[in-house]
């Protein structure tokens, strides 16, 4: 058992994350933040293509790198730290099924939680049954999205066909995870720059133990969702997406609360983070159903 | 991400689940909690088992008498003992798991040969004197004075909370040896044999009702120099090394356990009615999310240890952190399943919710343990 990344782990990690960076740093997120819902990059979504994030786990011989769930969730974590718009898990999940999806020239939205996002912005619908769905999209009602990166659409109760797709709940999950850890990063980095009374306000405990609770948060909701993608079993999934929802929501608000009142402006990237929290945790489904699989799991006492 | 364990691995954990299911049956009675000689006694024949099969001190170092297991190893034999119901390590607590391997790390070739092997054996047990009225988060604060006398210490003062100390043979001592020098310099650990004249060993009850530690208190005490682990002035580091070792792994087992008795909970509620709740039912499920998370983290904790060499970091901490909480958000869990019976002495479950409120105290408050993960891993300025 060596629970580590691999050498080849860290540098698909280290490589996304290059992508990213430079593809969608922070100004990007801005401008797209200011073009609002409206147009998915699609250029940047060939680019993602291209780059294997969602042939991923294809094989070889359909064009796929021919990895695994750990190094899927390795990629939506970076996706999850810069906040990349767009329905990439669905995308994601439908590529090697629908044409076009694995090279990125297709965006696939699907509807997870009751909701859909991107509807009006991509090509083709899934159903949570992982079946393509002209019936949604017709009775889709349009909402104004609290996360100003994703729009969405909320699907009527007779139009919902079963809970949401694990693969679904766990690379949301990663996405959440990463979003956690920047969260923390950015809540330390002001912590150490901005001074009060006459000193940086990190050296404050009221301050400092904030932190550390996003810390403790996020190395647990990371021990679970890496686990999770290891085993793939829906048990293990259902923890990491609490504890990861849990580490998203409240980094993101205990960050918005380390940056006092700057936090609270559309200038400061903080909410968009909370925000997408939000979305996400929507996304895995209800809360309670992933705790109802957790309690029938103590029941059936598979134990690991 | 590698979850699997080698074929190594594995034959280990079949021939120690082998020699449990033949070992476990031939156990006394388990003593009353209330009867320390009893407890003692049981502790150590435990101990002793493990010594003869070949499980005793499997972490410690070959040339300390361990066994030189890798922390996987380690992981494993945690995993299998509490999942069998083997005793838990008890009044070998201290030695074992923080005194032992201080010794091991930073004592002389004599110094190992005189109190490792007992340790391992199960013929001495040992105590822990960090913590003083006056200094219990703030340790350097510690007054226990110790001069020198010849080729003795001679030391005054008292300590407190020292568990299992009316028990113990030995007891790992922190003393200041230099008033003058700025107060984490001054400081010395000692060896000290818990029978020497001049120690008042006073029972201290806990809010569980039993006396699971007490105050020592020291009145011109002899200890030989030669019982000084670490150069003189030089104990806190010494201390720093030990504090790692008991926040890094002392807890690893009792993860195991916690899923247990989340199981057993789970299935009482069925029992009784209860689960029918789903506010209860979710609680529960959380819990199960809680602790498969503590389990994964440990596993990372000593895939990370596995690197370096075996030497638990400040990742302790964060462990140390949520687990503690929640192992008492289980306790509460456990008494809404018993209902009335909660209040219940009688009832395990209801002595180890008391039990479960000296975890984000002991070792280390968590007020203390966030001090630390802020400083020492995020790295933000100290202050106050
Ligand atoms: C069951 C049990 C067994 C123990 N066994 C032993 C033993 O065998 N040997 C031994 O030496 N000790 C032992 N201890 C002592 C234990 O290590 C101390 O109780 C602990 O370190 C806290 O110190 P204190 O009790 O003096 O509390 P204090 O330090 O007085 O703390 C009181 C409160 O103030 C908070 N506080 C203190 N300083 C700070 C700070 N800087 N920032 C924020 N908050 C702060 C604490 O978090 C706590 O909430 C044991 C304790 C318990 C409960």
């Amino acid at each position: 058992m060596d629970f580590r990344l691999t050498e080849d782990q860290r540098a698909l990690r280290d490589g996304v994350r290059a992508l990213l960076t430079g593809r969608f740093g922070p100004e990007a997120l801005r401008a797209a933040v200011a073009r609002g819902g409206r147009g998915l990059d699609r250029a940047l979504w060939r680019e993602l293509g291209a780059a294997g994030f969602f042939s991923l786990r294809l094989p070889e011989a359909d064009g796929g790198a021919g990895l695994g769930l750990p190094e899927a969730v390795l990629a939506f974590e970076e996706a999850g730290r810069v906040l990349l718009p767009g329905p990439l898990v669905a995308t994601h999940l439908a590529a090697g099924q629908v044409a076009g999806a694995a090279a990125g020239e297709t965006v696939v939205t699907a509807v997870h939680g009751g909701l859909v996002e991107w509807l009006d912005e991509s090509d083709t619908v899934w159903d949570d049954a992982g079946g393509p769905s002209g019936a949604v999209a017709a009775g889709a009602v349009p909402l104004t999205s609290v996360d100003p990166l994703t729009p969405l659409h909320r699907i009527p109760e007779d139009l919902l066909t079963g809970p949401t797709d694990p693969l679904a709940v766990l690379l949301t999950a990663a996405e959440q995870l990463g979003n956690a850890a920047r969260t923390c990063e950015a809540a330390v980095q002001h912590a150490r720059t901005r001074e009060q009374f006459g000193q940086p306000i990190g050296a404050f405990q009221a301050v400092k133990h904030l932190c550390a609770g996003m810390l403790v948060r996020v190395e647990l909701a990371r021990a679970a969702v890496y686990a999770a993608a290891v085993t793939a079993d829906p048990v293990d999934i259902a923890a990491a997406r609490l504890l990861a929802d849990d580490a998203a929501v409240r980094g993101a608000r205990d960050c918005l609360q380390v940056h006092g009142g700057m936090g609270f402006t559309w200038e400061s990237d903080v909410h968009l983070y909370l925000k997408r929290a939000w979305v996400r945790a929507r996304r895995g489904g209800s809360i309670t159903e992933s705790e109802d699989v957790l309690a029938d799991d103590l029941i059936a006492g598979t134990g690991r | 991400m590698d979850l699997t364990y080698t074929a190594e691995e594995e034959e280990f954990r079949a021939r120690l689940r082998e020699w449990l299911a033949g070992a476990l049956p031939a156990l006394p009675p388990k003593p009353s909690p209330d009867d320390w000689p009893a407890r003692r006694a049981y502790d150590l024949g435990w101990q002793r088992r493990l010594y003869d099969a070949g499980y005793a001190g499997l972490h410690w170092p070959l040339d300390a008498g361990g066994r030189g297991a890798t922390p996987v190893q380690h992981l494993i034999y945690l995993e299998e003992t509490e999942r069998a119901g083997a005793p838990y390590v008890g009044a070998n607590f201290v030695g074992l798991l923080h005194a032992g391997p201080t010794i091991a790390a930073e004592g002389t070739a004599g110094q190992r040969a005189r109190w490792l092997p007992p340790v391992l054996r199960g013929e001495e047990v040992w105590c822990q004197g960090f913590s003083e009225p006056d200094a219990g988060s703030d340790l350097a604060a510690l007054r226990t004075r110790a001069w020198r006398d010849g080729d003795d210490y001679v030391v005054s003062g008292s300590k407190i909370w020292t568990s299992h100390a009316e028990v113990a043979d030995w007891c790992e001592l922190l003393v200041r040896t230099d008033p003058a020098a700025p107060r984490h310099r001054g400081i010395s650990w000692l060896a000290m044999p818990m029978d020497a004249p001049g120690i008042t060993v006073r029972p201290l009850p806990t809010l569980a009702g039993s006396a699971e530690f007490a105050e020592v208190f020291l009145d011109e005490v002899r200890i030989p120099v030669t019982h000084r682990v670490g150069a003189e002035n030089d104990g806190w580091r010494v201390t720093m090394v030990t504090l790692s070792y008991e926040r890094g792994t002392a807890f690893v087992g009792e993860v195991v356990a916690c899923r247990r008795v989340l199981g057993e909970l789970a299935r009482a509620a069925r029992d009784n009615g209860r689960w029918d709740d789903p506010a209860l039912r979710r609680r529960l499920g959380g819990l199960n999310a809680e602790f498969r998370a503590l389990w994964r983290l440990t596993q990372w904790n000593v895939s990370e240890a596995q690197r370096t060499g075996g030497v638990p970091g400040v990742g302790g901490s964060v462990f140390k952190l949520r687990y503690s909480h929640a192992r008492q958000e289980l306790y509460d869990a456990a008494a809404e399943v018993l209902g009335p019976e909660a209040l219940d002495l009688e009832r395990e479950w209801t002595r180890d919710r008391l039990t479960s409120l000296a975890y984000t105290i002991a070792a280390g408050t968590s007020q203390i343990q966030r001090n630390i993960v802020a400083e020492r891993i995020l790295g933000l300025p100290k202050g106050r």
